[in-house]
């Protein structure tokens, strides 16, 4: 039984270490829904182009990978300030479908644009970091990298949204949208700065799972739709239920792919968010309104 | 200092305001009385800019606010207490007073508003790490009242700040109502407890359905057959 639990141990490190991406993941989009009110179907998307901006600056200019990532992490800021210009701030103030649909556009515009512009083919950084192996238990580098680096970017968040006056103001503007006016915030400018930081949660996230992942264009697909079933669960728009639902997901995807297949994790992952919309449709940290 | 020139306003098709006149002087209390729907809440929405007027003007020392972003107004010096109170009540009460002071102009001069709000209310000072929205009633229209003041205004609007308090509470809200006034800050308040508020200001305005009926002294209205009949029940 000892080699059993080994593998265990092993399987619950992972989902350790997977879900602090995926709650970083989370945030974003929580965040964005939060104060903005609108379901970017696209994030997992943006965070596609990180992973090409990282290929780009890392392979093609032979920039190295700490130059790199703050660069793709700014520009997948701006694309998030460009994707609330374009598409959503014209769109606010009519039906939530409008603003679904046109996000969903955005989603299938950008896969076929980086179809188009990067071809089909799967690419890396061809950076391999090592493996740690602490009591038998072997832990990726790259896993423990993309870890911290997802808490610190979520301390970082934290610390932006209760010390500084444009933070209070993000958290408060979702609590009442329509007084702000009155404490002098112009609503347009933090729904801009807020979009910036969600592009910049989705560019942090491209950056660490660049080291883990290959990039093609539909590689959204992997993050996308397990990124809104934590967000679903955690409460859309509820920072700490997603954080939860995060590590939750994650350790079920790494312990039913202990048993069976990594497929079958992801099973089981879907048939617990299923069986949870039964049970907590409002989500784990529901609100009694 | 506050002047509303024949203003007219709505909402769509609606209107509530029918060509509404008032004037607020530096250091008055002025109050506007009036049944539920008269269109006192949107008299205040109109002055700081949350709804725009369709016709007339509403004059700060001369400035049109209508020309003004709503999000600016505050700068200019005009604070609102909402009706409601509407704090953020899944935030602190001294995150909801830092909110107060969002304005760059105010953000210096944070601490030392701070210890004038909690001067002012101590019991917002024992609270300030609590959730607003667990409050009492009275507290939170306390730290509404706080939230507005920490903006450093020269005039505070207030919106029925005695609803859906308990009758002991809003005797202390009026209490209040009188220390701020006698702080030197110029007030105008609107109220449907007709006989409390008629005692804390120093003129008056009767509004009915989106018309000013009546103004005057707080003395002369209260000494009014039409308010009195109606509005105080004597």
């Amino acid at each position: 039984m000892g080699f059993f639990d080994i593998f265990l141990v092993e399987a619950l490190v992972n989902g350790l270490l997977l879900g602090g991406v995926l709650a970083l993941l989370a945030l974003g989009l929580n965040l964005i829904f939060g104060v903005i009110d609108v379901a970017w179907i696209c994030y997992a998307e943006l965070v596609m182009f990180g992973m090409y901006a990282m290929y780009y600056f890392v392979i093609v200019f032979g920039l190295s990978y700490w130059v790199a990532a703050p660069m793709a992490i700014a520009l997948i800021g701006v694309m998030g300030v460009l994707l609330h210009v374009l598409v959503i701030a014209p769109l606010l103030g009519t039906a939530p479908i409008n603003q679904l649909l046109a996000t969903g556009g955005v989603l299938f515009f950008l896969q076929s644009l980086a179809t188009v512009a990067f071809g089909i083919d799967f690419r890396n950084l061809g950076i391999r970091l090592p493996t740690l192996e602490v009591a038998e238990v072997f832990v990726s580098y790259a896993r423990l990298l993309a870890f911290g680096a997802a808490l610190t970017g979520m301390l970082a968040l934290w610390l932006f949204l209760t010390r500084t006056y444009t933070g209070t103001a993000i958290r408060a503007i979702a609590q009442d949208r329509e007084i702000m006016a009155l404490m002098g915030v112009d609503t347009r400018r933090v729904y801009v700065i807020t979009s910036a930081v969600g592009g910049a949660l989705a560019g942090l996230a491209s950056c660490l799972l660049v080291l883990q992942y290959d990039v093609h264009p539909f590689v959204g697909l992997s993050f996308g739709p397990i990124t809104f079933m934590i967000c679903v669960m955690g409460g859309l728009g509820n920072m700490i239920g997603g954080f939860i639902a995060a590590f939750i997901f994650a350790e079920i995807i790494s312990i039913g792919g202990l048993y069976l297949d990594l497929e079958w994790g992801y099973v089981f992952a879907f048939v617990f968010f299923i069986a949870m919309m039964f049970v907590r449709p409002e989500g784990l940290l529901a609100r009694r309104s | 200092m506050l002047e509303l020139r024949n203003v007219d306003t709505g909402y769509g098709t609606f209107q509530a305001l029918f060509g509404a006149s008032l004037e607020v002087r530096l250091g008055e209390a002025v109050g506007v009385i009036g049944p539920n729907g008269a269109g006192k809440t949107t008299l205040m929405r109109v002055i700081s800019g949350l709804i725009r007027p369709t016709a007339g003007q509403v004059l700060w020392e001369g400035t049109d606010l209508a020309t003004v972003p709503a999000h600016r107004i505050v700068e200019l010096g005009i604070a609102h207490v909402p009706e409601h109170r509407r704090l953020f009540p899944r935030m602190t009460v001294e995150d909801n007073l830092r909110m107060g002071a969002f304005m760059p102009a105010a953000r210096p001069k944070f601490a030392q508003r701070l210890e004038f709000v909690y001067g002012l209310f101590p019991r917002m000072k024992e609270r300030r790490n609590q959730l607003a929205g667990t409050m009492s009633g009275g507290e939170q229209q306390m730290c509404a009242i706080g939230r507005a003041l920490m903006s450093d205004p020269r005039i505070l609007l207030m919106d029925e700040p005695s609803a859906g308090l308990a009758p002991v509470i809003v005797q202390q809200v009026f209490e209040l109502v009188r220390r701020i006034r006698e702080s030197g800050l110029t007030v105008l308040i609107v109220e449907q407890n007709v006989q409390q508020v008629l005692k804390v200001v120093d003129r008056a305005y009767l509004l009915e359905a989106g018309t000013i009926r009546m103004s005057g002294t707080a003395a002369e209205l209260s000494a009014s057959d039409t308010i009195r009949e109606a509005y105080l029940g004597v």
